[in-house]
């Protein structure tokens, strides 16, 4: 399974871009990295429900009142770029 | 004796018999930090003027009245940086406190310095912080410990009575461990995490630093409970964590997993361990051999979950809300890919790909199901094993505290360093560092940790336990060889 791990592929699926030096160091780590979590395959996990979380908590509701939280000086108090109370991002649409 | 060597109770009985102001307390910590963090570099950053100003109208009545309280750099605080030891988070200020820090801040503490991690929790070592490593108090040469290796080093060298720090594999076990203080992870869902940046939400806990057992049970108190906030936290009632403290260990059975005393152990931790199991016989426990025969399965069963959650919590980080972003993008993927390039770090951009990798079409049911079924297998031999016993012993880490650098091309094998504290995050349980020994290494004295694991929401019996041996052993007051 690790013979197919692409590192190059991956990372753009990740959308984080890699220098040509951490792609090829990378590789040689993770598939080391994932020739060991291999190890996992010897294991009978027949019949076994997966566990997502340790407490298993359902469905968590509360009521949904409106109530005061940020403003929006503050939600953009971090934002790279913002103007007109808004985030400005770069151009998507040609 | 040194004010900043006291333990949180300690300052706390000063500052109730107006022996000692909370201004004096806060000024004794920053001369101290002054003098030794040039050395440790456990802080990030701290807010001098904002603590004293706390510290001037501070209720010493209420339980943590007037005590500074260390903050690992991934929890936030209002008007102050929030890091994570990354690049990207470099420039950011928190506009709202995380739910511990309110509970903190009810309870009459102050919130004082930020302390160094690996970046976003990722690492046992604080290594790969942006900002520079933290050093072992105990030996500069070497590591705390990680990934919340500030808040263990700070506390350890009285820079902090107490620390908050995050656990989703062993973050706060084995610092404290490395570091020769007290290190406390609740049990999943005691704790809110609204506030704490996430790794590995399945896994994430926060808890305490300490240097005595007491004080991480006053802190438990303060911080635990139910938070509308965070749907994980449990409505659990919360006990006061300090009751069951000086009660003997008649009745008591700690369970020995035989998985945890095997071979790639130091032998001077498993020399201490077992000596520490010794003492609690001569204490009247009862010790019984467990089993928690899927340990072996632990380390890769963590590094698929806790990356996979990692790559989804880590996409919020696209330069747009907050946090750094690459400049002059061509398009929309230049913007992600470039922002996202210059902003983290060699270990996080590992995480991101190998848990993006876990999770993608066709090896999702490979990997990641897998990993979740291990899991549950995981979790059931905890749940036999405690069908037998109270709690478990073994060491917290499998060594002392190792050289910076020594591993940090290493992945595999610092992920190795995680092999007793993961299973406890995997299972959800409860679990605490205390010291008990020290390893002799280059003519440097090295703390060493036992671990004691307990069940999900036993704290107080668990730290019942680790108290009835701290306050008849002498480890916990050694301190580290600094100027």
């Amino acid at each position: 399974m690790s013979a197919d791990f692409d590192v190059r592929y991956t990372a753009q699926l990740a959308r984080l871009n890699l220098s040509e030096a951490e792609i090829a160091k990378f590789q040689a780590q993770l598939s080391q990295v994932l020739a060991y979590v291999e190890k996992l395959e010897k294991v009978d996990v027949s019949g076994v429900e997966p566990t997502a979380h340790a407490n298993a908590v359902f469905n968590v509701f509360r009521d949904d009142i409106p109530r005061d939280w940020f403003t929006a000086e503050q939600a953009l108090s971090n934002a790279p770029r913002s103007a007109n109370q808004l985030f400005v991002v770069p151009k998507v649409i040609e | 004796m040194e004010l900043t060597s006291l333990s949180m109770a300690g300052v706390q009985e000063k500052l109730r018999a107006k022996e000692v102001s909370p201004v004096e307390v806060v000024r004794a910590l920053e001369a101290r930090i002054a003098l030794v963090d040039p050395q440790i570099h456990g802080y990030l950053s701290r807010d001098l003027d904002a603590a004293l100003k706390l510290a001037e109208s501070a209720d010493v009545s209420l339980p943590l009245g007037g005590v500074p309280i260390a903050i690992k750099d991934v929890i936030n605080v209002t008007g102050e940086p929030c890091t994570a030891a990354s690049k990207i988070l470099a420039d950011y200020r928190s506009n709202y406190d995380a739910t511990v820090i309110g509970k903190l801040r009810a309870a009459g503490a102050i919130p004082f310095g930020r302390t160094n991690l690996d970046e976003f929790a990722m690492g046992s070592s604080t290594e790969n912080s942006a900002f520079g490593r933290t050093c072992n108090p105990w030996d500069l040469s070497r590591v705390p410990g990680g990934s919340s290796g500030g808040s263990a080093a700070v506390v350890a060298a009285h820079e902090a009575f107490a620390a908050l720090g995050s656990d989703t594999g062993g973050s706060i076990r084995q610092p404290a461990a490395l570091c020769g203080c007290v290190g406390l992870k609740p049990t999943y869902g005691r704790v809110s995490r609204f506030g704490l940046i996430a790794f590995a939400s399945s896994l994430d806990q926060i808890g305490p630093f300490t240097k005595t057992v007491r004080d991480a049970g006053l802190l438990l108190n303060v911080i635990s409970g139910r938070d509308p906030q965070d749907s994980t936290s449990l409505a659990e009632p919360v006990p006061d964590y300090t009751a069951l403290l000086g009660r003997d260990l008649k009745g008591i059975r700690l369970g020995l997993p035989r998985e945890y005393f095997i071979e790639g152990v130091d032998p001077q931790v498993d020399a201490a361990v077992r000596a520490a199991i010794k003492h609690y016989e001569s204490l009247g426990a009862e010790i019984v051999e467990v089993s928690l025969p899927n340990t072996e399965h632990a380390v890769g069963v963590y590094y698929i979950i806790a990356t996979a959650e990692a790559s989804a919590n880590l996409a919020r980080f696209d330069g747009v809300r907050y946090g750094h972003r690459a400049a002059d993008a061509t398009g929309l993927l230049d913007h992600y890919g470039r922002t996202r390039e210059e902003g983290f770090g060699a270990e996080v951009k590992r995480r991101i790909i190998l848990g993006t990798y876990v999770l993608s079409s066709g090896y999702y049911d490979a990997y990641y199901l897998r990993a979740q079924k291990v899991r549950t297998l995981i979790r059931d031999d905890f749940t036999r094993a405690f069908e037998k016993c109270d709690a478990i012993l073994g060491p917290t880490s499998p060594e002392a505290a190792f050289k910076a650098g020594d591993r940090s091309d290493d992945p595999l094998k610092m992920y190795l360093a995680d092999i007793f504290t993961i299973a406890a995050n995997l299972a959800g349980i409860c679990g605490v560092s205390i010291p008990c020994g020290f390893a002799t290494l280059e003519g440097r004295q090295l703390p060493i940790g036992l671990q004691i694991l307990g069940k999900s929401f036993a704290e107080a019996q668990l730290l019942q336990i680790a108290h009835a041996y701290e306050q008849s052993t002498d480890w916990h007051k050694a301190q580290p060889p600094l100027a």
